[in-house]
């Protein structure tokens, strides 16, 4: 069966249309499997060699009252040809497996789009659960569509009966009939799909069956019933030639840590405590014993980044991660760090906030907080990723910097940049310049004394003693520190000499950094400035204005602080300066700042990215 | 190599030290400094811990390697410092504001997860850097500069609350008896796993006398009872005795009782029921007060698991292979057009 259908050529009764590019979205209950579901989708299509983006929406309660509203949870990833780079505005194709995800859903598919409805989930109770007062199949809701109706819980019954399963277990492979029916649809590879779902449930074979059986049986039935009239193809896309995995930020991260750790020679180690949508970065770290990385699931926040102030002083590679609040509680330890000068990397992956806020949604609200968020005078540098394929390479930045100028070092995630995925062309490890670690090994002082304090004439950085060094006893801590001697000192003019050393040491990383360059037409009338996840919508946008003949230079800010030498005189060069940002405008009130630019904003704090549209309009508007 | 041999004064730094003239840091600094340099392990090798408070000056005072770090937050450091650097031999010093009000979790915590660092807490029942407001083991009723008409907090029993905490090493000791502070010292280290010791020790500025019980000339006699394994709880010059009555560690006049009735010490008891019941023998101190080991057991460390589990993946799957690691999701190669023509 398997091979008969393991195949990514068209059938032949039905008209194939050629697409660049298609955005597909899966939404159900948060028990129906839609992440499972999109992310198998996604792989399918990114081992066929489209290249893609990915963006996962789920509540954030575990399981929310099944059939609701709130308890709807998608997945949407776009497939193209070329090189996109975000996962799209509105789908082209959506596949709702009960009337809560239609009603949360259709208003963004596009006008004649493609439907996949389940009606067997359309019952009265159902559908007055979503608020439905008729039944949108019938009422003429969905005229405009194709609607591709299908009793998807009647045939996954009968398509898993010989499995073996039985109970609730059965309904649960509804998901890999509606992959079974996109696979068909989309003329995706299959065979993937069905090694995945073996691998997976290997320890219960009677759920692999299963899936594999109703992933199948969908297929079949798309082929079989001739269940649209048109199927879609979506050509490779000609990307770099390089071997490529499908990846998200979260896991990008964890992997440039441990690359960092093998960069450097340091043992990793990780002090944190779980929150929503950090923790699978802690998942991923745990499950990795055999590179030496430590992971330590603390009793708090504080906790986490305390143990990996000590693992920095006793000679680790350290880090802690969290999200916004969790940030807020081991900020006065930061700036602890910050006052030891010892290297640490502190990673928020961003959500809505303020407080609790929305814990599963992207928003980048944290950079003021991130540049000014501690108490006293402690400038530490800010990094932040621009999208899941950057992860890697920025978190190995940020444990250079770290190390090399002893401080701690915030590298800013977002939801959208951890949870969303795309394509990573695998870097050669082995041409992966090493991190230089020189612990100190002898007393640097007269008489064979040490001076913790006594600063590099280059970098600024104290000496890295670790405890164990015969002869490089000292203390270190909170109180200000006596230039050179490191002695606790409440000497006023000491004071001022010691604030303003850190801050240089900090100002000074900006030798290191790279100039920015910009993109797109150097020589138009705005350029737009990002940071963050947002990279991938202002370059589409960018590319969708030029295209429609404007002209549009764009630049992206990876280093928060210090940032570029160059960035000043980018800024004076243009008439306009646009900056995008999911908050209400905190980037370009530094921008303001500190270059007295009249940088206008574009700013939307709902719990979800751009959509390219909305920035090309602004651009527009801007331009016009 | 042989061991090196150490005098105090190797332990001594070249800080001026700053506590009250008469405060009992002092003793339980030298204490702590002439047993060290009596183990002959070398220095370079020691690593103290502190939060903030009175006490948390310690580490500047001591020639090893240290950190003054931030309130309440020591063991959660120290935590991080033995994960990594098991071969290292880490103090935390810790006041009773420090480690039972403010930095309470990471107390509990470190005790629970048996992570290998021994915690002096300094237990003088008063904040001291702040000035004198009640702290959280002063006495229900004291009046302070924050409770003007007495504190209505109840207090903790430090070591009720480490043996609740399923700590595998507590005791308790006085800072002005050295060699009974050194002896428990010596046993702490030798432990494996955390080791939890409350000092009192004497504020002579905002809680004089507090523990006059147990240091007083007159008082000592009848009120301390010293711990001894193996040995019956006995005290006031064996006039009194500790049986277990109803559940409950009880004080009786020796005379009245069957000698085997007396309870014998054991602190290596697997449950802890009886040295929790022993804890609560005193509140305060406001009268007979047990000193000594209540608790010794042997149970893994954290810092051994965890290495261990990293051994045993390391022995499984080989070192980690980073080019493997980016790799294992599956990949597809793009090939370039120019070199084969597709």
């Amino acid at each position: 069966m398997a091979d008969e259908i393991a195949t990514a050529e068209p059938p032949t009764t039905t008209n194939t249309e050629t697409l660049d590019k298609v955005v597909i979205r899966f939404a159900g209950d948060s028990g129906d499997g839609m992440q499972v579901a999109g992310s198998r989708f996604t792989d399918a299509s990114a081992l066929f060699g489209n290249d893609l983006a990915t963006l996962p929406s789920f509540p954030a309660e575990i399981r929310a009252p099944a059939g609701t509203l709130p308890g709807v949870s998608s997945f949407q990833v776009q497939i193209a040809d070329f090189d996109i780079l975000t996962a799209g505005d509105s789908p082209d194709c959506l596949v709702a497996m009960n009337p809560a995800a239609l009603k949360k859903n259709l208003k963004d598919l596009r006008q004649g789009g493609t439907l996949i409805v389940n009606t067997d989930a359309f019952d009265e109770r159902n559908l007055a659960k979503a608020g439905y007062e008729g039944d949108p199949l019938e009422d003429g809701t969905l005229d405009g569509f194709r609607v591709i109706e299908v009793p998807m819980d009647d045939l996954t019954k009968e398509a898993v009966k010989d499995t073996g399963v039985s109970g609730r277990s059965v309904l649960r492979s509804k998901n890999f009939f509606a992959l079974g029916l996109l696979a068909w649809l989309f003329h995706r590879p299959t065979q993937p799909t069905i090694d995945w779902a073996n691998k997976k449930f290997a320890r219960t074979p009677e759920v692999a069956a299963a899936n594999v059986a109703a992933f199948q049986a969908g297929y079949t039935f798309g082929e079989a019933t001739e269940a649209a009239k048109i199927t879609f193809e979506v050509k490779p896309a000609a990307l770099h030639p390089g071997t490529y995995t499908n990846v998200n930020g979260n896991t990008a991260l964890a992997w440039g840590l441990i690359a960092a750790s093998k960069l450097s020679g340091l043992p990793l180690f990780y002090g944190t405590y779980p929150i929503t949508p950090a923790s699978d970065i802690l998942h991923e770290l745990a499950r990795h014993k055999q590179f030496g990385v430590r992971t330590f699931q603390a009793e708090d926040e504080i906790a986490g980044v305390g143990s990996a102030i000590g693992a920095a002083f006793a000679g680790s590679l350290a880090v802690t991660g969290s999200s916004g609040p969790g940030i807020a509680l081991k900020s006065e330890a930061i700036s602890l760090a910050f006052m030891m000068e010892l290297p640490l990397i502190v990673i928020n992956v961003q959500r809505g906030g303020p407080s609790t806020g929305l814990p599963t949604k992207p928003e980048q609200s944290d950079l003021l907080f991130s540049l000014y968020g501690r108490h006293g005078e402690s400038p530490i540098p800010v990094l932040a990723i621009a999208s899941p394929s950057d992860a890697f390479e920025l978190t190995i930045e940020a444990a250079r910097i770290a190390i090399k100028y002893m401080t701690p070092v915030l590298l800013l995630s977002d939801n959208q940049v951890a949870n969303g995925s795309e394509p990573w062309m695998l870097p050669d490890v082995d041409a992966l310049a090493p991190i230089e670690v020189e612990f100190a090994q002898h007393p640097n002082g007269p008489n064979g004394t040490f001076l913790p304090y006594m600063r590099d004439i280059d970098t600024f950085a104290r000496p890295w003693a670790v405890p164990g060094t015969a002869g490089l006893e000292h203390r270190i801590g909170g109180l200000e520190k006596e230039a050179i001697t490191g002695n606790v000192s409440y000497d006023p003019a000491n004071h001022q000499l010691m604030t303003d050393s850190r801050a240089w040491k900090v100002a000074n990383i900006v030798n290191d950094i790279p100039d920015l360059e910009v993109a797109g037409d150097e020589d138009a009338e705005i350029l737009v400035l990002g940071w963050g996840s947002t990279f991938g919508s202002i370059r589409a946008a960018a590319r969708r204005v030029r295209l429609e003949g404007g002209k549009v230079a764009t630049l992206h800010l990876r280093h928060l602080n210090p940032m570029p030498q160059n960035l000043g005189e980018i800024l004076s060069r243009y008439e306009k300066i646009l900056i995008p940002e999911l908050n209400t405008g905190q980037l370009r009130k530094v921008i303001r700042a500190e270059f007295l630019v009249d940088a206008k904003g574009l700013n939307k704090v709902a719990g979800e990215p751009f959509k390219i549209s909305e920035i090309t309009e602004k651009i527009v508007e801007m331009t016009k | 190599m042989t061991a090196p041999s150490y005098t105090r004064a190797d332990f001594q730094t070249d800080q001026e030290v700053r506590w009250c003239p008469g405060c009992g840091d002092y003793t339980i600094l030298a204490s702590v400094q002439q047993f060290l340099a009596g183990l002959g392990r070398p220095r370079e090798e020691f690593v103290f811990v502190s939060g903030i408070g009175c006490a948390a000056r310690f580490p500047y005072y001591m020639n090893t390697f240290g950190m003054h770090s931030i309130h309440g937050r020591a063991p959660a450091i120290a935590s991080g410092i033995v994960a990594t650097r098991p071969d290292l031999s880490v103090w935390v010093i810790t006041g009773d504001g420090d480690s039972l009000s403010i930095g309470g979790n990471h107390l509990i915590h470190a005790l629970r997860r048996n992570v290998d660092m021994k915690i002096l807490l300094f237990n003088n029942q008063i904040y001291g850097l702040t000035k004198g407001q009640y702290s959280p083991t002063s006495e229900a009723g004291k009046t302070t500069k924050s409770s003007p008409y007495g504190s209505i907090d109840y207090p903790f029993n430090p070591v009720s609350l480490a043996l609740g905490a399923e700590a595998t090493f507590v005791a308790r000791t006085l800072d002005m008896d050295r060699n009974h502070t050194q002896a428990l010292l010596q046993a702490a280290y030798e432990h494996e796993g955390s080791a939890f010791i409350e000092i009192y020790q004497n504020c002579n500025v905002f809680n004089d006398k507090a523990f006059i019980q147990l240091t007083g000339k007159e008082e000592r006699v009848h009120n301390r009872i010293d711990l001894e394994a193996g040995k019956p709880i006995v005290f006031d010059e064996g006039a009194k005795a500790v049986v277990m009555r109803d559940g409950q560690a009880t004080i009786v006049d020796s005379s009245t009782v069957d000698p085997k009735a007396i309870l014998v010490h054991d602190p290596t008891r697997p449950d802890p029921a009886v040295a929790f019941a022993l804890s609560r023998l005193s509140h305060g101190p406001f009268g007979p007060t047990p000193l000594g080991i209540f608790r010794d057991v042997s149970r893994p460390t954290y810092e051994g698991q965890m290495h261990a589990q990293i051994d045993a993946a390391i022995e499984k799957n080989g070192e980690g292979d980073l080019a493997k690691l980016i790799a294992s999701q599956g990949t597809w190669t793009v090939k370039d057009p120019s070199s084969n023509g597709g």
